[in-house]
């Protein structure tokens, strides 16, 4: 790590100690913000990384944010009663309660999705390019669909999530959450750079260049994308665990499977910040936030019609995202070595 | 589960006959995705969301106190000018590109289309009444309503009439020769971005007509876009590109298939039970092909 980077990283990381106190309006927003930011990173994990676009982690971050608070209920109280009572009246968690639900809620809302990942892996990885797509976009919506079916976690009518318990401060709720967020955002961060450092990462681009090379080259293919999408559903079951707190209601096909919404912003987030990129995913995400907010306070009732514009226009216009326009203008940057006759050369055959 | 259906066979007729009319709608749709796929190799997520603007088309008829079932002729003319100015503006910008750009930038005007329409005529569900009665069978044990029937004699002359017209006229030839090497099509003088334009204006034709018959025989709703999409889609994976006769007993076997669905499982699994057997069917095929060592293309 160079010195430049260290001196980039400590500023970041004190930054988001301090910024829930800097500005406390903003603590529900910043932590919105970071969740969004793990999405868009691990999307690119196998999306810009390996090459497939998947339309369906939105499945393992809604399953995520079930899961993790159905065994926030569960450990202490009826889930069935809780859900037809519409939660929060009938039961009450105490501080510790909450605390301990939520903790081992997160851990299961980040293992059971993994877990699943790498069984449907095998079957659904072995699809490629478009196809890929159209499946797990499928898979998302039918998982949206079904647990709308489903009695036990609220059906049609969704499910509340335990309120925060009372523990004397009102500004408890958005710190805790933020905090949860962001110590997520720097797990998520620290593992992605040491992934992106390692052979794996090779390996992943290889299958995005060329599938049928690398698997000739003696690479065991399945195996990694399954790997990479096993990490991939880690953290959005992570993601999802802690959003279902922050939202505090959870509707199976308009918060949790919301491929419509939260399923199009990943994507679309990695596209406009770069594909293929560490800090692409970041930056896109943290100019689409920006944005989003400022189109859903200004345009109030447009903003899908606003989010269907701006997808055609990114996607037209900007398909290579931020750090694709800078790595084209300023190349040395990024470590590489243009040859001015190579350039040339090239302009003439466009 | 509730597997009345199977002890009463006057329900499994209902349900196969119901299923068949249904199928034959979802077979025109498909028809119109097979085209642009087969043409210009895009996927269009929002063809779902053009079916229900032709539906919009048509209830908007029924309102103004003119005939529903005219819809099936007005709705073809504006739709064929929307998908000729949506591929102007859009289309025409991703056709060279990756499948997975057209599929994200359709999707962005899915979004665009589903809520334009929800502010254009509101969230409710709707259907235009055709009046057209009902038509009993089998001592009054099977109700089929004509507009059912309607629709299917419908969608049947169309795809006949399309047919007819790809192999026939030069505009038909043309859309030919580019799904076969557009390279070549246009070394012998075909315009294909003309082309492209009329393929897309044709498919978008079809989701109208489409649309409309779906208006008049069930009901419209600006989120019910997507289920449209991903049926033709399965559709068109399931019989292949270029196989007519397989995309309509595809069509008919999807219809039937639900109305089971809907029959055992019950209406709130109805789409998810679409969903799920598109990701079966994709993972059946890739272990099918997988054997051979190859892969969808």
């Amino acid at each position: 790590m160079s010195k430049n980077n260290l001196i980039l990283y400590s500023c970041i990381l004190i930054f988001g100690l301090v910024a829930p106190f800097l500005f406390p309006a903003f603590k529900v927003q910043l932590s919105i913000l970071c969740v969004l930011i793990v999405l868009a990173t691990t999307w690119n994990i196998q999306g810009g990384e390996m090459g497939y676009n998947s339309f369906g982690n939105i499945l393992f971050y809604g399953l995520g944010m079930y899961l993790c608070a159905s065994v926030q209920v569960g450990m202490f109280f009826p889930l069935a009663e809780w859900t037809e009572s519409g939660g929060e009246k009938t039961f009450v968690h105490t501080p510790a309660q909450f605390f301990q639900g939520m903790a081992v809620g997160l851990v299961v809302a980040a293992i059971v999705p993994t877990i699943i990942a790498g069984l449907i892996g095998y079957s659904i990885l072995g699809l490629r390019g478009h196809y890929f797509a159209i499946c797990t976009l499928g898979l998302g919506v039918a998982a949206g669909e079904i647990s709308g079916g489903i009695e036990i976690i609220g059906a049609g009518q969704g499910f509340t999530t335990p309120p925060f318990p009372d523990v004397g401060s009102l500004e408890a709720r958005g710190e805790f959450f933020y905090f949860l967020s962001f110590f997520t955002l720097i797990l998520t961060f620290i593992a992605v750079r040491s992934i992106y450092s390692t052979r794996f990462k090779l390996i992943l681009n290889a299958i995005r260049d060329n599938e049928d090379k690398a698997e000739a080259m003696g690479i065991e293919t399945m195996k990694y994308k399954i790997i990479g999408w096993m990490i991939s559903a880690f953290f959005c079951g992570l993601a999802g665990g802690i959003m279902g707190g922050l939202v505090g209601y959870i509707d199976s096909t308009d918060v949790a499977f919301d491929g419509r919404e939260m399923g199009v912003f990943m994507v679309l987030m990695a596209i406009l910040g770069g594909k293929g990129t560490l800090w692409g995913p970041i930056i896109g995400a943290t100019i689409f936030h920006i944005f989003k907010e400022g189109f859903w306070t200004f345009f109030l009732g447009w903003q899908y019609v606003a989010l269907g514009v701006l997808i055609v226009v990114i996607v037209i216009y900007f398909p290579e995202g931020i750090m694709g326009w800078l790595r084209e203008k300023y190349p040395e940057r990024f470590g590489e070595v243009v040859d001015e006759k190579d350039r040339k050369a090239q302009v003439e055959l466009k | 589960m509730d597997f009345m259906v199977f002890q009463y066979p006057m329900i499994t007729v209902q349900a196969c006959l119901d299923g068949i009319l249904l199928g034959i709608l979802f077979a025109l749709i498909a028809y119109g995705m097979a085209l642009q796929w087969g043409v210009m190799n895009i996927i269009n997520i929002a063809q779902g969301d053009l079916v229900i603007l032709g539906g919009y088309i048509a209830y908007f008829m029924y309102l103004y106190g003119i005939h529903p079932a005219w819809g099936v002729i007005v709705a073809p003319v504006i739709m064929y000018f929307l998908g000729v100015l949506i591929y102007k503006l859009v289309i025409n910008k991703v056709v060279d590109r990756d499948l997975f750009i057209s599929i994200l930038a359709t999707f962005g005007i899915s979004i665009l289309f589903m809520q334009l329409m929800n502010f254009a005529f509101g969230a409710d569900v709707v259907l235009a009444n055709s009046d057209y009665g009902t038509t009993m069978l089998f001592n009054n044990n099977v109700v089929l309503p004509n507009s059912k029937l309607f629709s299917a004699f419908i969608s049947i002359l169309f795809a006949i009439c399309l047919v007819i017209y790809m192999k026939k006229s030069k505009l038909g030839r043309a859309i030919r020769a580019t799904a076969q090497n557009a390279r070549a099509a246009k070394i012998l003088g075909v315009d294909t971005e003309k082309v492209y334009a009329a393929t897309f204006g044709i498919n978008a034709a079809l989701c109208g007509v489409a649309g409309a018959l779906i208006s008049i025989t069930f009901t419209i709703h600006p989120y019910m876009g997507l289920p449209y999409t991903i049926r033709s889609f399965m559709i068109v994976i399931v019989a292949g590109l270029g196989n007519l006769p397989g995309v309509a007993m595809s069509g008919m076997g999807l219809g039937v298939f639900e109305e089971f669905a809907d029959y055992i499982l019950g209406t709130e699994f109805r789409i998810g039970s679409v969903f799920l057997l598109l990701v079966l069917i994709l993972v059946y095929r890739r272990f099918k092909l997988s054997r051979k060592r190859e892969y969808l293309k």
